[in-house]
């Protein structure tokens, strides 16, 4: 027998591994459209319970031509993306400097930590008559409620990243006679800095969520009064499409801060996305 | 090379006790150290014997509840430059260049401007340990044994008086670990330096070392110290032996005895 003893056979591969994964992704799209589009000419659910696809495609174009006209709705727009920009500013501010003082002081530590947590498990959109009570139906009191839902998760990413530190590192401090600040700014900081960045994805989806309630509790002029409007006239296709125009606020505040721990934190060479999403 | 006793005594413990109230436990009993200039001395104990414990006195990390330790005929009362001090892991800082990690003490004790002043004597130490062409890659482009070099070259770059090595090359692979260690002893023959290693491994312990203090638990002190007279430069041929094998057996008994009680 001179038959080669190669063993030459192929994996079997799945069907659904073989599709690309952008043919899977349209592919998905086109037929959750083809279903919706089904229920709505079936007539099985009432057009102003669901709006159909084609309803919404139109609704798309018209708040994208309001937008691009710089009509109202770019107004509105415009003070939503303040809200979110100054709240999330805050939010990093308040929760960076809290979150330091926790996870570096042994006072933070034992005394602020307990009441943060307290504070945390709260639901905290249940505070949006109060800040409105307190600062008004004007942009400020969406601020408060968007800054205090998106603090958290930056106290505790901030303090987690504090104690990420190993003993070896601390050490190796120590034995340079490293002063207190030497080793936060230099040492744990610098370490810390992917658990911040975690805290900062979820806060920024928080963001975003607690300047809509903001707007949908305490009216004001952004575009989440847009949505409350049209929902109310029954106007289904055009809460979809303004759904989908501050998606994109969404993802370009997530984005942003993928694209900023992807500059600062180099080392960190593993995929930065879906695993922050609440 | 065990003519440097006679060159003086660089680090010397006298009567070191330390006693952990909190837990009632006497880590330390009475121990007595000297290292000579250009000695390389070891400790060797089971896990628990007070061996870290020992090693963070002498790093300046730990007080003692008794006894003397002095340094260049300073006593240690805290972490001093003129100490330098390994671990098992590397601890390379990934946000900064291999040349960065180097200079670190000094970054930390003089600034960042004296620490750029030192770039040459770093590479001078890098071009030591073989790693030249690293000096502006990151970390984690190195590999364990090359990272721990990288840390070599962080402690050696204060000009430190004594090298404290905690387990330096215990987190490696056996055949890395054997050639690190003939690059540790080539490091300190080509500076004189005087190190004072912590490890696990006897066969580790008696091919580096002038000396190997042996030590027993609860509470920690030395049971014997022996001279390791196998000429210097070491070579990992010498691990086959009959004296190699007799000087670890000799090791062995007394450990054996003390240790594992």
């Amino acid at each position: 027998m001179t038959q080669s003893t190669d063993t030459v056979w192929s994996e079997p591969v799945s069907l659904i591994d073989r599709i690309p994964r952008s043919v899977a992704m349209i592919g998905l799209f086109v037929a959750f459209v083809a279903l919706w589009q089904l229920v709505v000419v079936s007539g099985l659910v009432s057009p102003i319970i669901l709006a159909s696809p084609w309803g919404t495609a139109e609704q798309l174009a018209y708040v994208g031509h309001n937008l691009l006209t710089g009509d109202y709705m770019l107004t509105a727009l415009w003070i939503t993306i303040k809200e979110v920009v100054y709240s999330f500013a805050l939010a990093i501010a308040l929760g960076f400097s809290l979150g330091v003082l926790v996870g570096e002081t042994g006072f933070g530590e034992r005394a602020v930590m307990p009441y943060l947590v307290a504070i945390d498990t709260m639901p905290k959109i249940a505070f949006a008559p109060l800040f409105i009570a307190w600062l008004g139906f004007d942009i400020h009191s969406k601020v408060a409620l968007a800054t205090f839902v998106a603090v958290f998760p930056i106290v505790v990413g901030t303090a987690a990243g504090l104690h990420a530190a190993d003993e070896h590192a601390r050490l190796l401090f120590k034995t340079m006679g490293a002063s207190r600040l030497q080793t936060l700014l230099k040492m744990k900081l610098p370490t810390g800095l992917p658990h911040f960045f975690t805290g900062l994805k979820i806060a920024s989806v928080g963001v975003m969520a607690g300047a809509i309630t903001g707007e949908f509790l305490g009216g004001g002029k952004g575009f989440g009064e847009l949505i409350r409007v049209a929902a109310s006239q029954l106007d289904t296709a055009r809460v979809f499409s303004l759904i989908i125009y501050l998606s994109l606020v969404g993802l370009a505040t997530f984005g942003t801060v993928v694209w900023v721990q992807r500059r600062f934190v180099f080392w960190q060479k593993a995929s930065v996305g879906a695993e922050a999403l609440p | 090379m065990t003519a440097a006793a006679a060159a003086g005594t660089v680090y010397e413990l006298r009567n070191v006790t330390k006693v952990f109230p909190k837990r009632s436990v006497q880590a330390l009993d009475r121990v007595d150290l000297m290292l000579a200039q250009g000695s390389f001395a070891s400790v060797i104990g089971a896990s628990g014997c007070g061996k870290s414990t020992l090693l963070k006195i002498m790093a300046g990390l730990l007080p003692p509840t008794s006894g003397s330790v002095v340094l260049a005929g300073k006593p240690v009362t805290g972490p001093r430059r003129d100490i330098g001090m390994m671990f098992q892991q590397a601890t390379l800082f990934p946000w900064r260049t291999t040349m960065e990690n180097v200079v670190l003490p000094i970054e930390i004790r003089d600034g960042k401007a004296a620490a750029r002043a030192k770039h040459g004597e770093a590479a001078a130490l890098l071009e030591l340990v073989g790693l030249k062409e690293f000096a502006n890659a990151f970390p984690n482009e190195l590999s364990g044994g090359m990272a721990q070099r990288a840390a070599i070259c962080r402690m050696l770059i204060t000009e430190p008086a004594v090298l404290l090595l905690d387990e330096p090359f215990s987190a490696l692979d056996e055949l890395t670990r054997d050639f690190m260690n003939m690059e540790m002893q080539r490091i300190c023959m080509a500076r004189s330096a005087t190190a004072f290693l912590v490890t696990h491994s006897i066969q580790e312990a008696v091919i580096l070392s002038d000396v190997v203090y042996v030590m027993s638990p609860r509470p920690g002190r030395f049971v014997e110290a022996v001279a390791i007279d196998l000429p210097r430069p070491r070579t990992l041929e010498m691990i086959t032996t009959p004296r190699f094998g007799a000087l670890v057996d000799r090791i062995r008994a007394r450990l054996d005895r003390g240790a594992f009680l």
